[in-house]
């Protein structure tokens, strides 16, 4: 039976406005199904809900917005619908584009701060360790419990505003110590060194995580590198896609896992799987369903590309051209393109050819021309959505080998790295 | 009911009447990405189910993967008639009854969405026909009995 506190309850009876009111009871409804006893105070949320994805998200944000709701605690968004000032170069219908905006207006309007980006750790003010949160977005869930060690469980779009309105989720899930214990382990076994430094390895190892874990907490053993922050970006994103990972704990690197046993809570997790080079050369290679001949488009940033990425890139690009045949699209944040921008960072890649979009991407806006037919990203989540969303053949390879293949105009991959063992 | 039909009882996360053919998936499902909200036609191109129409059938998904925008192609599915007529699932899964709440609070348009567990969701057979009850009783036949 779920225990309401009299703030709970005035929110619930309207004392605290309509707006509040239905947020409130959409959020009771949710602790039920979720079986939780009471609720829980967040200090921070992040809205996947500003994405426009038809005319019932837009009623949605309107119907909220036009009760006067207002967020109680700071809430970042995520990716729009609508690249504001880019969508006409592209075959974005108008319509859509206008739909998109109205519901970014909508979140703007229920006090939601204009960030629109999946990465918001990116761009925004970071959670703290311990610190409880609500938010939204599959990759940035799995970055917050994973890497910051904050504490959300995986909401989905629309509780999310609903939790920043009322600033109450129900407590259960990741928000308690003892749900986040691994309970399976997946332990790297011959893995070359070369590999486990490279970028191209963990959006690998981030499907094969997702795939096997589920909706588990894993905990990947073994490592003998510290991977950099893009790189636990990649494998998140990729387990939050192949499977429902919102907590992924990485022994050795992420808080919560100083040590094997750290990350288990001193229980012996049930459950132990062996990744070695043929589970992760099949796992590479679902990830590609065409990987040769014409290249239609090089699409990069998913999740959002980091400063540290655009710097990266900057040098591979330096006095080469892309194909004509072949168009080269950066994704990202606002803030992170206004940063890339004053660094220099962007030149090279105008330069190059080659396009930004921002605050969205290419499985969030309808701006692909249908004559784009072959793929190619160095992103696993792209690489895992695009068959099904764009109805593209898609090949995954490294952020080098997806700069030669635009150059080339053709799939180009070095796939010696994949070889060991 | 007819003879030879099984009854079992499900939690109802959200509570509704339905009937409908069963379509089972074997495997878990990310509607964003993987359900054309435009057809009810499930899209994930490396899902057991790819190709076939969800719309107006009671599906059988053991939960949802991926994308936290699975809740808002469900409930735009639901506003435009294309969603499925009522979803079972083995766990309580939140992003699925969160769109069947809100697209009552929106529509007042009902998606029964019950929980029946794991075990009693192995058992669940392709083109079985089922009826839920408002309570979470689901009532099964097999073949084509149910609709003559």
């Amino acid at each position: 039976m779920l225990q309401l506190t009299d703030r709970d309850r005035g929110l619930l009876d309207g004392t605290y406005g309509p707006g509040a009111q239905m947020a409130m009871s959409i959020m009771v409804r949710m602790a039920e199904v979720y079986g939780a006893e009471t609720l829980l105070d967040i200090s921070a949320a992040h809205i996947d809900s500003a994405l426009y994805m038809g005319q019932a998200t837009l009623d949605f944000a309107e119907r909220l917005a036009g009760l006067g709701a207002r967020v109680v605690v700071p809430a970042t968004t995520n990716v729009s619908g609508v690249d504001e000032a880019g969508w006409r170069a592209w075959p974005v219908p108008p319509e859509w584009a206008e739909m998109a905006q109205r519901q970014m207006a909508a979140y703007l309007a229920l006090g939601c701060s204009p960030t629109f980006t999946c990465a918001p750790y990116q761009s925004a003010p970071r959670p703290h360790f311990g610190q409880q949160i609500a938010w939204g977005e599959s990759n940035a869930i799995a970055f917050a419990n994973s890497v910051l060690g904050a504490r959300t469980e995986r909401y989905p779009d629309l509780l999310d505003i609903c939790a920043a309105i009322t600033g109450r989720v129900p407590l259960v899930g990741l928000h308690l110590t003892e749900n986040r214990a691994a309970s399976l382990v997946l332990r790297l076994d011959g893995v070359p060194l070369a590999l486990q430094a490279a970028d191209e390895f963990y959006p690998v190892l981030g499907y094969v995580t997702g795939r096997l874990a589920g909706e588990r907490v894993p905990a990947i053993d073994g490592l003998a590198v510290v991977p950099t922050e893009d790189q636990l970006k990649a494998l998140c994103a990729a387990a939050a896609s192949s499977g429902a990972v919102a907590l992924c704990h990485v022994v050795g690197v992420t808080p919560e896992a100083s040590t094997l046993d750290a990350a288990c809570q001193g229980r012996v997790p049930p459950e132990l799987h062996v990744l070695d080079m043929a589970v992760l050369r099949r796992a590479a290679a679902a990830l590609t369903t065409a990987d040769t001949g014409a290249l239609d488009l090089v699409a990069l940033g998913c999740p959002h590309f980091s400063l540290a990425e655009f710097r990266q890139l900057a040098p591979l690009l330096a006095g080469r051209k892309r194909s004509p045949r072949t168009r080269f699209l950066v994704t990202t944040g606002r803030s992170v393109a206004e940063w890339a921008e004053q660094e220099g960072l962007l030149a090279p890649l105008r330069a190059f050819g080659g396009e930004l979009t921002l605050d969205t991407c290419i499985l969030t806006t309808p701006m692909l021309p249908s004559d784009v037919r072959c793929l190619m990203t160095n992103s696993a989540k792209y690489a895992y959505y695009a068959p099904g969303m764009l109805n593209t053949t898609v090949t995954y390879g490294s952020l080098s080998d997806c700069v030669r293949s635009a150059v080339a105009g053709a799939v180009v991959r070095d796939g010696s790295l994949w070889e060991g063992e | 009911m007819n003879a030879g039909s099984t009854v079992l009882h499900g939690r109802p996360l959200v509570g509704g009447a339905a009937a409908g053919e069963l379509l089972v998936a074997s495997a878990p499902l990310s509607f964003w990405g993987g359900y054309d909200y435009a057809t009810g036609e499930i899209t994930d191109r490396r899902h057991p189910l790819s190709g076939q129409i969800a719309a107006g059938r009671i599906l059988a998904l053991p939960y949802t993967i991926g994308s936290s925008t699975t809740t808002a192609v469900l409930l735009e599915a639901v506003r435009a008639g294309t969603a499925p007529a009522a979803i079972l699932t083995a766990s309580a899964d939140a992003f699925l009854a969160l769109a069947a709440i809100v697209a009552d609070v929106l529509y007042a348009k009902p998606l029964p969405v019950v929980a029946i567990g794991a075990e009693a969701f192995a058992a669940l057979r392709d083109g079985q026909w089922a009826e839920l009850t408002p309570g979470g009783d689901v009532f099964l036949t097999p073949g084509d009995s149910g609709r003559n």
